[in-house]
């Protein structure tokens, strides 16, 4: 049984935080599945590598697939932004281990904003 | 795959953590013990932890939570009477969405008898308010509410567009907010209602009075935190003011759950921001809340329980006296001057004056100032527009002269081009012939 690199997560966006997304609601993303991530320069030490958590896919993501304003997704402390609910398969993230959840293969993983006024 | 699976003693202790490993449930076929079960059925897998108490709930349960409590708000706290006209205050957001499904599902669900009407107020924002009443229109033929729509350009002769177009994005807000209330009534005596609905929730509520201790607001302050306002029987100054009650269903309903709510029963609601309102005060307010929120669950209600406090002891303390409430002369709104805020604000728009009722920026005294020496050599007889007792910044005497005098000289001409100046609810004809209710179709 191979461990495979990466991890197929499907993303959600909504409330207004699809905005910072190039309006994409939906997005598919190959992850990896273990963080950091090694390049050919670093070397890194394989035992201090983990399976990746909503941490890892937050700081990812913001770098990866966020168009603007990373203010307003992420947070100094590297999770979301307060305000910013996030649902880990259908659940609330509070229930899931929030930061330190580790990511499975087909995940679906939804943030949606609160501070968008109507 | 999942072998290390020592980190399983995560931040939050489940209750079943000292069951099996729960790493791979998912994929597991047969029957392992529920993971995360909820705090009241025990029996369907929670979904959503509680804000305010931290219980877990499955869906279901949530649901049932989340609208019972609502409805015990409006009963505990007397809201409605059998037969009511009721206008719920829409947006498209997700707090009025929302609030028009429960008010929808209460009343039928427990026979209150209320005649529910949907009513928004168009301001004229392109690229927002036009899109978000597409949003309302649709939860009019989802929730077969009828709905109206009224517009600040025809109560008020001026969109927020125009305005922003004068006056720039300073103080927009101010605009908008004194003629949204008044709107609403505007609306709701079109409509021949007895009480607006809103969908200010706790965190909303607790924003407004952070908001108002950080500006010394202390009149506000006291409103804010009640549940209903306008409500006669507390009233005994006998003054004719609007009549029509205000109340928020939600004001102890938590918005990460409203969120939940919409989005678990996928309602319908707009979620762009006002593309006026990024550097408002209350945007500040809001983040700041969220991140006490983050630290100290209790943030909110603990607000909300201070501003109640606060406004007990303003009310006790005589020597802070509060305005007295009187009927503006202009169109009989109530208000605490002799005029009332919108009243005021739209003669500053219409005398190219938009700063009239902001404040007093050195800017604008200059401005003052120069228009009193132009005075000085015009006739002060004219027609004085403002009385001085007038609350102008507090130097009333001098800018009822200057305002007349400004109407009389620089800007006569755009009032001339504005001819019609729209003194809203004074032209009653105007309400007339206002667009007639959108029923379902």
């Amino acid at each position: 049984m191979a461990t495979k690199d990466t991890l197929q997560i499907e993303l959600q966006f909504s409330g207004g935080m699809e905005l910072l997304f190039d309006n994409q609601k939906t997005i598919q993303a190959d992850v990896p599945a273990f963080f950091p991530i090694v390049t050919k320069d670093t070397d890194t030490n394989q035992q201090e590598r983990h399976a990746a958590t909503i941490r890892d896919l937050i700081a990812w993501t913001s770098i990866e697939l966020l168009k603007e304003r990373p203010e307003l997704f992420i947070g100094d402390d590297g999770s979301v932004r307060a305000g910013i609910l996030v649902l880990i398969n259908g659940a609330d993230w509070e229930l899931e281990g929030e930061l330190e959840y580790e990511l499975q293969d087909k995940d679906e993983i939804v943030f949606i904003s609160t501070l968008h006024g109507g | 795959m999942h072998l290390t699976n020592t980190a399983d003693t995560t931040v939050h202790a489940h209750q079943h953590t000292q069951t099996q490993p729960e790493v791979g449930v998912k994929s597991s076929k047969g029957t392992k013990p529920l993971r995360n079960p909820c705090n009241l059925c025990q029996s369907v897998r929670a979904i959503l932890k509680r804000p305010k108490t931290g219980q877990q709930l499955c869906k279901e349960c949530f649901y049932h939570v989340f609208e019972t409590e609502i409805h015990n708000t409006i009963v505990d706290n007397k809201l409605f009477k059998k037969g009511d006209r009721v206008a719920i205050g829409a947006s498209g957001g997700k707090d009025s969405t929302v609030l028009a499904y429960v008010m929808k599902l209460l009343n039928d669900r427990y026979n209150y008898g209320l005649d529910l009407v949907l009513l928004s107020i168009d301001e004229g924002i392109t690229g927002y308010r036009d899109d978000s009443l597409e949003t309302v229109k649709r939860n009019r033929d989802q929730y077969q509410i009828p709905l109206l729509i009224i517009s600040y350009k025809d109560l008020y002769g001026w969109s927020m567009d125009d305005i922003v177009k004068e006056i720039g994005r300073k103080n927009n807000c101010t605009f908008c907010g004194v003629f949204r209330r008044q709107a609403l009534d505007r609306g709701a005596i079109m409509l021949n209602v007895d009480h607006i609905v809103t969908g200010h929730n706790a965190d909303d509520i607790a924003e407004t009075v952070l908001m108002n201790i950080l500006r010394g607001d202390l009149p506000r302050l006291q409103r804010c935190t009640s549940i209903i306002t306008n409500d006669t029987s507390d009233d005994a100054s006998g003054i004719e003011t609007s009549k029509i009650l205000r109340s928020k269903p939600f004001k102890y309903t938590y918005e990460k759950e409203i969120v939940m709510y919409a989005y678990f029963k996928k309602l319908d609601y707009f979620s762009t921001e006002c593309i006026y309102s990024p550097n408002a005060y209350r945007g500040y307010a809001r983040v700041f809340l969220k991140e006490l929120e983050a630290i100290r669950r209790t943030a909110i209600v603990d607000i909300i329980h201070s501003g109640e406090a606060l406004s007990a002891s303003v009310q006790a303390n005589e020597s802070t006296k509060l305005p007295t409430m009187t009927n503006c002369t202009r169109c009989g709104y109530i208000s605490s001057n002799e005029l009332c805020k919108a009243c005021l604000l739209l003669e500053g728009l219409n005398k190219g004056l938009p700063q009239l009722g902001i404040g007093h920026t050195t800017k604008i005294r200059r401005i003052h100032e120069a228009a009193a020496n132009v005075a000085e050599g015009l006739s002060l007889s004219s027609t004085s527009l403002l009385s001085p007792t007038t609350a102008l910044s507090g130097n009333g005497a001098e800018s009822a002269t200057v305002v007349t005098a400004v109407a009389s000289s620089s800007t006569s001409s755009t009032l001339e081009e504005r001819g019609k100046t729209v003194t809203h609810i004074k032209d009653l004809a105007r309400l007339e012939t206002m667009p007639s209710l959108q029923t379902t179709s």
